[in-house]
C-alpha cells in the first residue's frame, strides 16, 4: 500500500486517515494553499498554515473548523509524521511532507522556486516520492527574473502616465496581485484595487502581512483621481464596463501564459507580462532534483510529456489524474474552476 | 536587426492601426535604404528563399536546448509557431549583435549554396548573439510565414508617411516582380519611371461582402450586376508584344496559362484586363476543383491543356492604348471593354455579361440559381465608380449565395497555430453512417473566442486517446458546418471533398444523435456536386 494514494476524493494517507487538498467532502483535510482548486468547501475539519486560514475563511465561510500548522511544525497522526514546508507559491503556501516508518513522500501543491519577496521562499524537502505539478512543464517556459519583469512593468506604467493613461494590470486576486503591489515602483504613482483584490489584501494584512498601501476603487472614485495611477484587478475585470469607465487606459495581463505570442494576441490586452507563481521548466527540474526523489508523480499541467521526460533522464515518473488546475489560462475557468480537470 | 525586432514587438503590443502605421513610419525614418527595402519586401510577402530546412532547425534547436527531439516537437505544437518555439527553447546567452536587418538576410541567402555544417555553424552563432525577440524574428526570416499584424495597405500608408509620396502611387510602384536583390529603394520607391517595368500590374480593386439588404444600395439603375465567377482573379497585361498574367496574390503566373499567349497578337498593345481565370467548356464554366489541378503546376502538359481549357472572363479594362483608365467611371470603362472584345475577338477571351435588371427583386432571383450556374453569387458595381486600390467599401459589393450546411459531430481535435496556439481549435467532423461516425471535414474558423475556450476545455476533459498532436474526444458536440461546394473525391475516405468548410455555429441545442447522416451528405453531393 503506497503511503499516499490517489482516490476519487483526493490524495489520501490511509495510515493517518487524512486527505491532502481533497475535492470531495471528507473528514480531515490538510490544505497546501488557499486557491480554490486546492482548498475546497465542505470538509469537516481542515489543517492549514496560519497565513492560509483567513483567506480560506473569506472564501469558504467563517464557520469552517480549521487548525493552524506552522512551517516545520511536526504533527504525529497514528504514527505518521506530517509537516508543512514553504512552497513559495503564494503567502502561506506549503508542501506537505508525510513520513512513516522511514518512507517519506512530499505533496508539493503548487510551487515556484524564485523568491518573490512576498511568500516565504521555497525550500526543497528530501523525500523518496515527490508529487509535483507541471503547469509549465515544457522547455519553452523559462521565466525572466522578476526584477526584469517589474522593470518592464514600471517602464510601461511610466510611459502610460506620460501619455495621460491609467494603467490596469490583471492578476489573480490571491498571490499575484499582492506580488505585483509589493514589487512595482510606488514612486511612479498610487495603487488602486478592484474589490476582489482588496478583500484579499485586507485579510492578509490582518493576518500580519505587511502589504504596500492600496486604495479600493468605489463608486465615488473619479476618473481624474485614477489617471496615471495603477489599478490591480482580477482577470475577469478586463474589457468589462467596470474597466472601461476608467478610459483612457492601457491594460496588461500578468500570467505565465503570456510567454507565448499566440496567447498574448488572443487576449485582447495591450501588454502581456510572463509572470507566474508556478515553477518554469528549469524550476521544476531544479526542485525535483533537490528532493533526491527516485519517484515523481505528476498531477496537473503537461503531465504526460513531463513524466515521459523524467523517465528518460532516469527518474521514475507516472501521471495521476487530479482536479487541480494550476494557472488557468482563462478567466471563466478560474471562476468556475472547481470541476475542471486539466490533463 | 535590433530595430526591426523592436518594431515587431511594438506592432505586437498594440491593436490600434494608427499606432502600428506610426511605428512602421518611424522605423522607416531611422533605417537605411536597404533595410527599408527588405522591410517592405517582407511585409509584401517577398521573403528570401528558404535556405535551411526546418527539420535541421528543429534538430539544432533541440540540441541547443539540451532536450530530446520529441520534446521539442511537443513544445512546437504547443507554441504553434516554429520560429517562436526555437527562439524560446534556445538558451539565452550574454553575447550581443548590432548588425542590420539586411546583414542577417544576406547571411541567410548566402547559406543556400553552403554545406550543412557551415549552415549549422552560422545559424547557431546567430542564435547565440541574439535575445529571444531578435532570435524569433531571425527564425521567421528563414521559415517565412511572417505575420506582423500589418496589412500591405497599412505598410503602404506608413511608407507614404515616410516618403511623402501618395499611397495609391506607391501601391502601384510596389506591384510586380521585384526583390531587394534586384532593385534599390531609390529605384523602386523614389524614382518615377515612366516606362516602368513592362510587366507591372495595377493594384487590384477588391469588393466587400454585402452585409445589409441589397435594396439599401438605392436606385437599381445606378448599378451593374454580374455573375461572381468561381475561378481565380487575374490581370492579363499585353504590352510591347508580350503577355503577363498576374494572380490576385501578386504572383506572376504567365507560364501556367499559355492559353493567353495569343492575346499578344490579337489585342492592341498597352492593354490591361481584369477578370476571372477559369476553365470554360461550351460556354459553361467548370468546377473550381479542375482549376486547382492547373494552379498547382508550373508547367502544363498537353493533356491538361485540352481537358481544362482556361479562359479569361473579362470584367474590367484598366489600361487601353497604354493609358491608365482607372480614373474613368465604370460605365465608360465597361463600354470600352465591350468594344475591345467585340473588335478584337480572340479565342479564350470572354466578356463577363451584365445581368439585366430593373428591380432588386429580379436580382434576388438570379442570385438564387447561382450554384446551378457554377457561380458563387453576384457582383454589384456602381456605374459611376472609378477603379480603386485595395479593399474599399461603397462601390463594389460581392453578394454570395448562402453556403451549404450540415450538422456534424466533432471527433478529433488538434492544437491550433498563431492566435489559437496551445488551444484545441482545429477539429475533425463526422456524420452518422448507422452506428458509425464517418469523418468528412476539418475546420477551425468560425467560433467566437469564448466558444473556443469552452470547446478547448471540453477537449481537455474528454480526451480518449492521443496521437501526437491530435486527440480523439468523446463524440458529443454538434456543430453546423458551412461550405461553398461539394465534390466527389477519391482522396478522402468519406468520398467527398468540401470547399471552404468552416464552423457556422455551435448547435448546443442538438444532441449528437440528431447530427446529419452520411446519406444526407451524399444527397448534397448529388444535388450540388459538379
Amino acid at each position: 500500500m503506497p503511503l499516499l494514494e490517489f482516490t476519487p476524493s483526493g490524495i489520501y494517507c490511509r495510515q493517518a486517515d487524512i486527505y491532502i487538498d481533497p475535492w470531495r467532502k471528507v473528514n480531515k483535510a490538510i490544505i497546501t494553499h488557499a486557491h480554490s482548486d486546492h482548498s475546497r468547501w465542505g470538509m469537516k475539519h481542515y489543517l492549514a498554515h496560519p497565513m492560509s486560514i483567513p483567506v480560506m475563511k473569506l472564501r469558504l465561510g467563517n464557520d469552517i473548523s480549521v487548525q493552524p500548522v506552522e512551517y516545520n511544525q511536526k504533527l504525529n497522526i497514528n504514527g505518521v509524521e506530517i509537516s508543512l514546508h514553504p512552497a513559495g507559491h503564494i503567502p502561506g503556501s506549503a508542501q506537505v511532507r508525510v513520513s512513516y516508518k522511514g518512507e517519506t513522500w512530499v505533496a508539493s501543491g503548487d510551487y515556484k522556486v524564485e523568491d518573490d519577496g512576498l511568500s516565504t521562499a521555497f525550500e526543497p524537502v528530501k523525500c523518496h516520492t515527490f508529487i509535483t505539478e507541471c503547469t509549465f512543464g515544457l522547455p519553452i517556459y523559462k521565466w525572466k527574473p522578476q526584477s526584469e519583469i517589474f522593470r518592464e512593468m514600471n517602464n510601461w506604467w511610466k510611459a502610460n502616465q506620460e501619455n495621460g493613461l491609467t494603467t490596469i494590470v490583471t492578476a489573480y486576486s490571491l498571490g499575484k496581485a499582492q506580488r505585483i503591489l509589493q514589487n512595482v515602483d510606488t514612486n511612479i504613482g498610487k495603487i488602486y484595487t478592484h474589490g476582489a483584490v482588496e478583500n484579499t489584501n485586507e485579510v492578509l494584512r490582518k493576518a500580519g502581512l505587511d502589504l504596500t498601501e492600496t486604495s479600493l476603487i468605489t463608486r465615488d472614485t473619479t476618473k481624474k483621481e485614477l489617471q496615471g495611477n495603477l489599478i490591480i484587478a482580477p482577470p475577469s475585470a478586463l474589457n468589462t464596463p467596470w474597466a472601461n469607465r476608467f478610459k483612457p487606459i492601457s491594460d496588461g495581463i500578468a500570467s505565465g501564459w503570456m510567454m507565448l505570442r499566440g496567447t498574448r494576441r488572443r487576449r485582447a490586452a495591450d501588454r502581456g507580462f510572463a509572470l507566474s507563481d508556478h515553477a518554469d521548466w528549469p524550476g521544476l527540474l531544479q526542485a525535483i532534483k533537490a528532493t533526491g526523489a527516485q519517484n515523481v508523480i505528476t498531477t496537473h499541467g503537461y503531465t504526460s510529456v513531463f513524466s515521459k521526460y523524467l523517465n528518460e533522464i532516469g527518474i521514475n515518473s507516472v501521471e495521476e489524474k487530479t482536479l487541480f488546475i494550476g494557472e488557468s489560462i482563462d478567466t471563466a475557468e478560474e471562476e468556475k474552476g472547481k470541476e475542471e480537470a486539466v490533463s | 536587426m535590433k530595430d526591426f525586432a523592436a518594431l515587431f514587438t511594438a506592432l505586437d503590443q498594440t491593436n490600434s492601426t494608427l499606432k502600428k502605421v506610426d511605428a512602421l513610419a518611424k522605423y522607416f525614418d531611422r533605417s537605411n535604404d536597404q533595410d527599408k527595402l527588405w522591410a517592405i519586401a517582407i511585409l509584401s510577402h517577398r521573403r528570401p528563399k528558404r535556405t535551411v530546412k526546418t527539420t535541421l532547425l528543429r534538430e539544432w534547436a533541440a540540441e541547443e536546448g539540451e532536450i530530446p527531439l520529441w520534446l521539442f516537437e511537443e513544445a512546437y505544437h504547443t507554441v504553434g509557431d516554429l520560429a517562436e518555439a526555437i527562439a524560446l527553447v534556445v538558451p539565452e546567452s550574454s553575447e550581443q549583435q548590432n548588425e542590420s536587418l539586411s546583414y542577417w538576410i544576406d547571411l541567410i541567402i548566402s547559406l543556400g549554396k553552403e554545406e550543412e555544417e557551415t549552415k549549422k555553424t552560422a545559424i547557431l552563432a546567430a542564435w547565440h548573439q541574439m535575445d529571444a525577440a531578435e532570435r524569433f524574428v531571425f527564425n521567421k526570416l528563414i521559415t517565412g510565414g511572417f505575420r506582423m499584424g500589418l496589412s500591405q495597405k497599412l505598410m503602404t500608408r506608413a511608407l507614404a508617411k515616410h516618403t511623402g509620396i501618395e499611397e495609391s502611387e506607391l501601391a502601384h510602384r510596389l506591384m510586380g516582380d521585384w526583390s531587394p536583390q534586384t532593385t534599390t529603394f531609390n529605384e523602386l520607391i523614389l524614382t518615377k519611371d515612366e516606362k516602368a517595368d513592362l510587366s507591372k500590374p495595377y493594384p487590384f480593386y477588391l469588393a466587400y461582402a454585402l452585409d445589409g439588404e441589397v435594396s439599401d444600395l438605392g436606385q437599381p439603375n445606378d448599378w451593374f450586376a454580374e455573375r461572381k465567377w468561381d475561378g481565380i482573379r487575374g490581370q492579363v497585361i499585353v504590352r510591347d508584344g508580350q503577355v503577363f498574367v498576374w494572380s490576385r496574390g501578386e504572383e506572376l503566373v504567365t507560364d501556367r496559362f499559355p492559353e493567353f499567349q495569343s492575346f499578344a497578337e490579337a489585342l492592341p498593345h498597352g492593354t490591361v484586363l481584369d477578370g476571372e481565370i477559369i476553365p470554360v467548356v461550351d460556354g459553361i464554366p467548370l468546377a473550381f476543383g479542375l482549376l486547382q489541378r492547373r494552379i498547382g503546376r508550373k508547367t502544363v502538359g498537353k493533356k491538361l491543356l485540352t481537358e481544362i481549357p482556361i479562359h479569361l472572363i473579362a470584367y474590367d479594362l484598366l489600361e487601353y492604348d497604354g493609358k491608365d483608365l482607372r480614373g474613368l467611371p465604370h460605365l465608360e470603362r465597361r463600354a470600352m471593354l465591350e468594344k475591345l472584345v467585340r473588335n478584337h475577338p480572340v479565342d479564350r477571351l470572354l466578356l463577363s455579361d451584365l445581368v439585366a435588371f430593373t428591380e432588386w427583386k429580379e436580382l434576388t432571383e438570379v442570385r438564387s440559381d447561382s450554384r446551378a450556374n457554377h457561380c458563387e453569387g453576384l457582383m454589384i458595381k456602381r456605374k459611376s465608380a472609378t477603379y480603386q486600390v485595395g479593399r474599399k467599401k461603397g462601390d463594389w459589393w460581392k453578394w454570395k449565395v448562402d453556403p451549404l450546411v450540415i450538422d456534424a459531430v466533432m471527433i478529433y481535435a488538434q492544437r491550433g497555430h498563431g492566435r489559437r496556439a496551445n488551444m484545441y481549435t482545429d477539429f475533425t467532423f463526422a456524420v452518422w453512417k448507422g452506428e458509425q461516425l464517418v469523418p468528412f471535414a476539418k475546420a477551425y474558423s468560425g467560433l467566437t473566442d469564448a466558444e473556443m475556450r469552452e470547446v478547448d476545455a471540453f477537449v481537455k476533459k474528454n480526451t480518449i486517446e492521443r496521437f501526437g498532436p491530435v486527440r480523439s474526444v468523446h463524440s458529443e458536440l454538434v456543430f453546423e458546418i458551412a461550405f461553398e461546394g461539394i465534390n466527389a473525391s477519391s482522396r478522402h475516405k468519406s468520398g467527398v471533398a468540401l470547399r471552404f468548410p468552416r464552423i457556422n455555429r455551435w448547435r448546443k441545442d442538438k444532441p449528437k444523435e440528431e447530427a446529419n447522416t452520411y446519406k444526407d451528405l451524399i444527397q448534397l453531393l448529388e444535388n450540388y456536386g459538379q
